[in-house]
Formats: C-alpha cells, sequence, structure tokens
C-alpha cells in the first residue's frame, strides 16, 4: 500500500523526545512523544507503523529515547506497549459493544473502533467510557457504518445507555408525602439519572437480544498491565436477521440493579420526556394527549396506569 | 507486631483480588478469606450492581484499595474529578493503606490505560514524590507505591530502578507494594539480578507483596496475571519475606481466571513460605 506523505502540520507537529529529563516539561515531552507513539494504529499485520508522523523512519525515532537490549530493538521495545494498547482499547469496545459489532460486521467493527480511538483517544480514568463518543464519531463519520449508518448510531445510543443504566447514579424515589398536596398543574417531576429515554428508528432491542443468544460472556482482565494477544478473533456466528425501519420509543432502566430495557408507548415516551424537560406532569399529558393520533383510548385511565408503574420502578424522583 | 513502620496490618495475611466471575461464588458461600484487594476505579461509581456487591464484601470481609489510574508519574496534574471519587470511596471501604503504581499513562488529559515505565531521574524523582504526597493529603491514608513491570527503559534515566523507587519512597515518606512478580519480570527484559533489586530497596517501607503468574515469549517475559505463580518468583517472595518480615501478600490473577477455589488456594501457598522463612529467621 502507498504511504500518503505527511502533511506540512504534522511535521510540524511531530514531537520529538528530550535528550534529558531535568524539569516537568521535559517529562511531558517524553509522554507526549511515547503516547503518540502508542495512539497510532496498527499496521495489518498488528505491528508498529514504519514511519512516524513527519515521514522519519520510526526505528530512528524509538532509538533516540527507548534503550535497545541483546533481544530486542528501541523499535520492538517500543512496539510492544504500542500493541498492548491497541489490544487493550479494542478488546474493551468488542465486549461493550456486542450490537454495533453485529451491525458493522465483525471485520468492519475493528476498523471502526481503531478510526473512533484514533480520532477520540480515551479521555476517562474509567474503560468504562471508552464508548462515551461513540455516538458523535458516527454521526460526523457514517461511511463507518455505511450502508447501516442509521442503525448503528441508534445502536450505539442503546448500547450507551445501558453503560448508563449498569452504574449511573440514582436519586431518592418521590414518595407520596412528597407530592400529596401538589396539583398535577404545578407538580414538577425529575426521571432517575440512569433512566435514558430513546426513540428508535429500528427495534435494535429485539436485535440485540438475538445476538447475544449463544454468545458467552466475555472476562476482561483487570488489574495486569500486559494484553499477550491480539483483539479477539472474528468468530463465526449465525447472521441475525437485521431489523427492519420502524419507530420505536424505549426506556433503559434499572430495577434492582439489574439492567431493563422497556418498551414505551409514544404518548408516554412524550410524557416522561417533557417531565425531563421541566414541565409540569399536567402539561405533560396534555401535551402528548393532544399530539396523539389514537381515538377511543380512556386517556385518564391509560394515564394512570403508567404513572402508577413508572413509580413503581422508582423513576420518579424529585426535581431540583 | 508489625514488621516495620510502614506494616501495620500484618495480621492481614494473604488477600486474593477480588474479580467479577468470583462475585457469585464469594456472595453465595462467603468463603474464610483474610481479604480482599479491589481495584479502586471499578468502584467509583455512582450506584447499580457494583456498589451493591461491594457492600455485601464489605459486610463480610476486609477490604483493601489497589488503584489503576491515579499515574502518580504523569507529568499532568492530578484529575481532581479521579481523586474525589477516590476520597468518596477512600471513606466509604475504610481501607487501612491505599496502593497505586508508580508508573505514568495519561497527558494532556488523553489516557493510555497502561502502567508505563518511569524515565529515572532525580527531577522525575522530586516531581512524583510531590504528587504522591499531595495525593496522600488530599486522601487522608496511607500510600504504598508498586513497582511496575516493563519492557522498555529509557535512554534518559540516571539510576537504576530500584535506586528510583527508593529515591521516591523516600521523598515521599510513603510506602512500597512490592511486587516481586514484577521485579522477576523486569529482570528478565532488562538483564539485572533481581536479587540486587530486593536487597536494595528500603524494607521498612514495604507495606504489602503482590505475587503473580507471568508468561514467558521467545524475546521478553510479559506480566500476564493468568498463570500459577512460577518457582523462580515463590523462591524471590521467601527471599522477600526474609527482608522485610510478615507482610499482607495478595495474589493477583487478572486473566484466564480460574475457579475461586484454584485461585484461593495458590495464594495460600504463600503462607508455606511465610511461616517457613519466618520461623528461620525466628530469634
Amino acid at each position: 500500500m502507498k504511504r500518503s506523505k505527511p502533511t506540512i502540520s504534522e511535521i510540524n507537529n511531530s514531537p520529538r523526545p528530550p535528550r534529558k529529563i531535568d524539569s516537568r516539561a521535559e517529562l511531558r515531552q517524553l509522554q507526549r512523544v511515547m503516547t503518540g507513539a502508542l495512539f497510532r494504529p496498527l499496521t495489518s499485520q498488528w505491528g508498529m507503523q514504519k514511519r512516524w508522523t513527519d515521514g522519519a523512519p520510526m526505528k530512528v525515532l524509538a532509538s533516540e529515547f527507548i534503550k535497545p537490549n541483546d533481544r530486542l530493538s528501541s523499535f520492538e521495545r517500543l512496539e510492544i506497549y504500542n500493541r498492548q494498547y491497541w489490544f487493550r482499547v479494542l478488546d474493551c469496545l468488542y465486549d461493550d459493544y456486542p450490537g454495533l459489532r453485529a451491525v458493522v460486521g465483525e471485520r468492519r467493527f475493528m476498523k471502526l473502533a481503531t478510526a473512533y480511538l484514533t480520532k477520540y483517544p480515551s479521555d476517562s480514568y474509567s474503560l468504562r467510557d471508552l464508548g462515551n463518543r461513540l455516538e458523535p464519531f458516527l454521526q460526523e463519520a457514517p461511511h463507518w457504518a455505511a450502508p447501516r449508518e442509521e442503525l448503528a448510531v441508534d445502536m450505539v445510543r442503546f448500547e450507551w445507555a445501558q453503560v448508563v443504566a449498569f452504574d449511573g447514579p440514582a436519586k431518592p424515589p418521590v414518595t407520596p408525602d412528597d407530592i400529596l398536596d401538589i396539583p398535577p398543574s404545578k407538580l414538577l417531576l425529575g426521571l432517575q439519572p440512569y433512566l435514558s429515554l430513546l426513540e428508535l428508528n429500528f427495534a435494535v432491542d429485539d436485535f440485540l437480544i438475538a445476538v447475544k443468544k449463544g454468545e458467552s460472556e466475555a472476562l476482561r482482565g483487570e488489574a495486569s498491565n500486559a494484553m499477550d494477544g491480539a483483539p479477539k478473533a472474528a468468530v463465526r456466528r449465525k447472521r441475525v436477521r437485521f431489523p427492519k425501519r420502524e419507530k420505536v420509543y424505549l426506556a433503559v432502566h434499572r430495577h434492582d440493579n439489574m439492567l431493563f430495557y422497556k418498551r414505551l408507548d409514544q404518548e408516554a415516551y412524550a410524557i416522561l420526556t417533557s417531565l425531563a424537560r421541566g414541565d409540569t406532569v399536567e402539561d405533560a399529558c396534555v401535551g402528548a394527549v393532544t399530539a396523539s393520533e389514537r381515538t377511543n383510548v380512556d386517556w385518564s385511565a391509560q394515564i394512570k396506569e403508567w404513572f402508577d408503574g413508572w413509580s413503581a420502578l422508582g423513576w420518579f424522583c424529585r426535581k431540583l | 507486631m508489625p514488621a516495620n513502620a510502614f506494616n501495620g496490618f500484618t495480621e492481614y495475611g494473604i488477600g486474593i483480588g477480588l474479580r467479577v466471575p468470583h462475585y457469585r461464588h464469594i456472595l453465595a458461600k462467603k468463603p474464610v478469606v483474610d481479604w480482599f484487594e479491589i481495584i479502586s476505579e471499578n468502584f467509583m461509581v455512582d450506584g447499580g450492581r457494583p456498589l451493591e456487591v461491594l457492600d455485601s464484601i464489605l459486610e463480610q470481609y476486609r477490604v483493601v484499595q489497589h488503584g489503576v489510574a491515579i499515574y502518580f508519574g504523569s507529568a499532568d496534574k492530578f484529575n481532581r474529578e479521579h481523586l474525589k471519587r477516590l476520597k468518596k470511596l477512600v471513606k466509604y471501604t475504610n481501607t487501612p493503606w491505599l496502593s497505586d503504581h508508580l508508573c505514568w499513562g495519561s497527558v494532556d488529559g488523553r489516557y493510555t490505560h497502561d502502567l508505563l515505565p518511569m524515565p529515572y531521574t532525580f527531577a522525575v524523582a522530586r516531581h512524583t514524590a510531590e504528587k504522591i504526597k499531595a495525593a496522600r493529603d488530599f486522601l487522608e491514608v496511607p500510600i504504598c507505591v508498586e513497582n511496575v513491570s516493563s519492557y522498555a527503559e529509557y535512554h534518559a534515566s540516571e539510576m537504576t530502578e530500584w535506586e528510583f523507587l527508593s529515591e521516591v519512597v523516600e521523598q515521599a515518606d510513603c510506602g512500597i507494594l512490592l511486587d516481586v512478580n514484577n521485579i522477576y519480570v523486569s529482570s528478565q527484559n532488562h538483564n539485572f539480578d533481581p536479587y540486587d533489586y530486593l536487597n536494595n530497596v528500603p524494607h521498612h517501607r514495604v507495606g504489602q507483596i503482590h505475587i503473580a503468574g507471568h508468561s514467558k515469549f521467545e524475546k521478553y517475559t510479559l506480566d500476564t496475571h493468568d498463570h500459577p505463580v512460577l518457582d523462580p518468583v515463590w523462591k524471590m517472595y521467601a527471599h522477600a519475606v526474609q527482608l522485610v518480615g510478615s507482610t499482607a501478600t495478595l495474589l493477583e490473577w487478572d486473566d484466564r481466571i480460574p475457579s475461586f477455589e484454584e485461585v484461593h488456594n495458590e495464594a495460600l501457598k504463600a503462607n508455606n513460605f511465610r511461616d517457613q522463612q519466618l520461623a528461620a529467621t525466628a530469634p
């Protein structure tokens, strides 16, 4: 494959390692160079790229700050860390986003994940947050998910909502006493921070259940700083039929610390999103019913049933 | 009676790492374990299942926190949000000491999620010690720093790793989490005698010991934590106990994790080495 020439900007922004480290600034310079080397994607053979960002040979750059030993060159020693970085982060996304993997395919997923992490390296101390910018990435660069761009975005929103539901914060639920004397025209209700409301164009919930069926739960190493193998190899699985386009309203939440997703009627979704925006209970309900195209519905009974259910699930908290 | 000034918890004995595949067994069977080491970052969350599990563990067991992302050696200032959450967890678990690694792993707010080796210079030692002191003052808990395994060394280094570790902990006046497996792995990768390392760190600062398995490849050795502890590491552990006295010891097993019993039995082998050494050195 022909290598594209580095741009002037790449050459000017190509850091070089300091010769000595007598200050914090020089330490930072070394750490920028090494991080820059680690964050560069691996070759198709899972090796370190042969050229630095300015086009200079990588072996020259590595030899400027890494000592060789009797078995490994400077390049090879740096490559161990380059490989470990990518094996770790790709493995993490592989485990956390099985739905996106199924949408784009296993091999394409690795390319997408590499492009994503190249543009958005981790900005959190926790690997939990590694996929927190996948949705904007797919909005900005939809070609990575072509021809299923919209399905991929729906799936990523759904899978990120599950991360939030798993360990997101919970506030004390409202009690009857909290709202006893407040009329619906003045009653404001907050929603639990771990609850996500999604308006989707595909039934990604059913799709993900089908994808996960038969997949064994993957285990991730926790404290070792070593990754001794390439990211999980593509496994031949029975292909799940992609979902057809249909409007789906979904609540992703937890109950008794178990993860759940619940389909919502359009009007129920409208009420909940309206409450989340800060509307009163009365305004939320009137707005949803007025906008509804459904007839022959006993709205009073329906709304009472919804609110009873949501209260039982602990979705409401005090609005600050 | 503590074995040394930084080892006020000698009676902690042999612990094992709390890992997800063992949750169900531990919560259901409540096995007898001296203590559990938790990875701090796994529990620095706002709610849900992780904290529910932690609550159940804390009801039954002593817990010690071990971190993987403070990065004392990063040139960046601390991530304040990280420290605040860590302090909240420290108060929650009442950990008697807290450990993290003598390494770096982030720069300019971008994280590698790795434990990267330090350049061993006096300026870097000063900077790192200042950060350890600042963290201890903020967190209000004793800190032990752990030596990492490494696969590369820098031209800029001015001293050996054990000299650097000693320089940092003396300046920071903190403890050491001595990982004997990491010393062995690094000795294989950098051609030094691991016993030179063991013999030349300040033994009176060792507050905890780690043991683990590793993997040998053709040209290097990796700290994989996916095997039982190998003989050279057990021998080093025995020597370490001779040098530092009875010390809280933890077996790390983080990948290809077998049953809880297998991990626990492997950890308890440390008792034999420790008791033999202590008997041999008894007055």
